[in-house]
């Protein structure tokens, strides 16, 4: 850390891996409810475990991207951020917002799109709060140092608030209403969250690797290009079946299927610089994650999306657990991944320590993507037998769910498995432990005085 | 990477390959909102302010966590798209629309080892527009999807 002020970052980076908990607790609970479907059936309705679960994912991810933008940018712009009053007051007032968002959904107060049930006080919130933060970052940038990586990162951010916007218009057309929803949901995810992803990984390899910035920034700019030439006009793929024109079916299956290739080009890049650095970075946790956030997101984004893109292959599976096993290996591999890997890298800087509890943090990170693997293995087969049979033989909805009740069994054993992991990387990352390193350090770096 | 590829040349391709697919995605979407708002190919006229209510009445207890609508939403229970069909509102549709008021009035069974939907105390207003908004939902150009009625 070389700035006063990226100790900001620590507050969004706790507050994220807090609401990480409790969205794959919530998770496993949505998980059990499928084994026991009478579980909780009057308190707490399957929707509302899953709008947590989801909203949950959605705030500690950008709270995430906001502390790392925080961590980040000061010592891109090589400056001390604008306001870091700004900062604290921003963070106090997003988590107020989206433990109010929880706490009224379970109080039965919730719109009803999908990902976007906050009521209007809240996403007016959001909103002030997503400027708060864009002002701050932004008078930081103008202030400082321009470089490639804080540059991607800020469009990105801005993008991600502008196309909220859209979560305010709800047409009675439900057709309307979805072409316009997908401008957020598909627009941020396979859109603009990657320049996010990329420029934060960039970000990582300069720290890490000790690569020459101006070759990483080429491959920064080689990703983020490939990102929305493709998936701008890849949203497409889910305009394929809500009452648009048929064009979509050949337009969405030709440029999602591109969607697979600026993530094979970030495994390209993070390995590359790892093998072409040759320095060797003590803290390995977050080489793996950084590592491991390019394949699983190429596995997931990539291979699971393509797998079921092409509009002669989703007419089958189109809204089957195919889908759900899709959407959970993405967001696991880009999202999470790139959050736990800024943090790992991040989070002992800000504590002015060596990197600690490396073992740990690496377990971690195996049992935590073993889980999620795993789940997406059993979802996927759940997918294709409810594709078969559902879609091509024309069975009921119901009668086929039961059918598939060995896979959703064997999910909830793997989502266990993912809650224990998450509970291993967060205690690795959040209780550093004191005395032995606190000793050596004191007695290696501290003159006598 | 290669190095005759500048760093400002490569900050070029990406901001104005940004906006070229842009333009581009933004014209097919005026062409489609266009598409989904013209009677002549969609069924926007048979809109009203029944199948408003029935919009807002799904909205307001989020359905869509449970269910699915044209196969977006949470895929723990059916399909509704096409339920219209499905419950024979085709050939009888006072049959359909007493069925699925009927239906949301019995919630929830409590039948053990089943899902449970929950008693949404929907008034005979609501229930009549979220039938409406069932109904007209069924009735948009889905490219023929899904591939039977069963969603």
């Amino acid at each position: 850390m070389k700035y006063q002020t990226q100790k900001v970052a620590l507050y969004y980076f706790v507050g994220a891996l807090v609401l990480f908990l409790a969205q794959v607790t919530f998770g496993a609970l949505a998980g059990a409810v499928y084994v026991w479907p009478n579980l909780l059936a009057e308190a707490l309705p399957f929707n509302i475990i899953r709008m947590i679960h989801t909203n949950s994912l959605i705030v500690w991810l950008l709270m995430g991207f906001m502390g790392a933008a925080y961590y980040l940018v000061p010592e891109e712009a090589e400056t001390e951020i604008y306001s870091p009053l700004i900062a604290k007051i921003q963070f106090w007032l997003f988590l107020f917002g989206g433990a109010a968002a929880i706490v009224g959904y379970i109080m039965g107060v919730h719109g009803g799109r999908e990902f976007l049930e906050q009521p209007l006080w809240i996403k007016l919130a959001i909103v002030g709060v997503m400027l708060m933060f864009l002002f701050n970052l932004s008078m930081t940038v103008l202030k400082g140092r321009k470089t490639a990586v804080s540059m991607i990162m800020i469009v990105g951010l801005w993008m991600v608030a502008l196309l909220f916007l859209f979560a305010f218009y709800n047409p009675v057309n439900l057709v309307l209403d979805k072409i316009f929803w997908w401008f957020v949901v598909h627009l941020w995810v396979e859109g603009v969250w990657e320049l996010i992803m990329a420029s934060i990984l960039a970000f990582l390899m300069i720290k890490m690797t000790g690569v020459d910035r101006e070759i990483v920034e080429k491959w920064l700019y080689l990703i983020v290009s490939l990102a929305l030439f493709t998936g701008l006009l890849g949203t497409g793929h889910h305009y394929y079946w809500i009452g648009t024109p048929g064009y979509w079916q050949w337009i969405g299956s030709v440029f999602s299927t591109l969607e697979v290739a600026p993530f094979f080009a970030m495994v390209l890049f993070t390995f590359y610089m790892v093998w072409k650095g040759g320095r060797k970075h003590p803290n390995n946790a977050a080489i793996l994650w950084a590592l491991g956030c390019s394949v699983f997101a190429f596995f997931g984004a990539g291979v699971w999306g393509f797998l079921h893109t092409l509009a002669n292959v989703n007419y089958f599976t189109h809204g089957t657990q195919v889908t759900a096993a899709h959407g959970h290996l993405a967001f696991y591999g880009a999202y999470v991944m790139v959050n736990l890997a800024i943090m790992t890298y991040a989070i002992p800087k800000l504590l002015g320590r060596e990197p600690y509890n490396q073992m740990l943090n690496m377990w971690g990170f195996w049992i935590t993507s073993s889980g999620v693997a795993f789940m997406t293995f059993t979802l996927t087969f759940a997918g294709v037998i409810q594709a078969h049979v559902q879609r091509f033989l024309g069975e009921s909805y119901m009668d086929v769910q039961d059918q598939m009740m060995f896979f959703y069994q064997l999910r909830l054993g793997s989502g266990v498995v993912v809650v224990i992991g998450a509970f291993i990387v967060v205690y690795s990352l959040l209780v550093p432990g004191r005395e032995t390193q606190r000793v050596k350090s004191s007695a290696q770096t501290q003159p006598a005085e | 990477m290669n190095e005759r590829l500048s760093i400002s040349a490569a900050r070029n391709i990406f901001y104005g390959g940004t906006i070229f697919f842009a333009v581009i995605f933004v014209g097919l979407v005026i062409n489609s909102v266009n598409y989904a708002t013209d009677p002549e190919t969609s069924n926007v006229e048979e809109l009203n302010e029944k199948v408003a209510l029935g919009k807002e009445v799904w909205e307001r207890h989020s359905c869509i966590n449970c269910h699915s609508l044209l196969g977006e939403g949470a895929y723990f229970a059916p399909e509704l798209g096409n339920v219209w069909t499905r419950r024979g509102g085709e050939d009888d549709a006072e049959g359909a629309s007493d069925y699925i008021k009927e239906w949301m009035k019995a919630q929830p069974t409590g039948i053990e080892g089943r899902r449970q939907m929950p008693q949404f105390n929907l008034s005979d207003e609501e229930l009549n527009g979220l039938v409406e908004f069932f109904k007209w939902t069924n009735g948009i150009n889905t490219q023929n999807w899904p591939p039977n009625e069963e969603g």
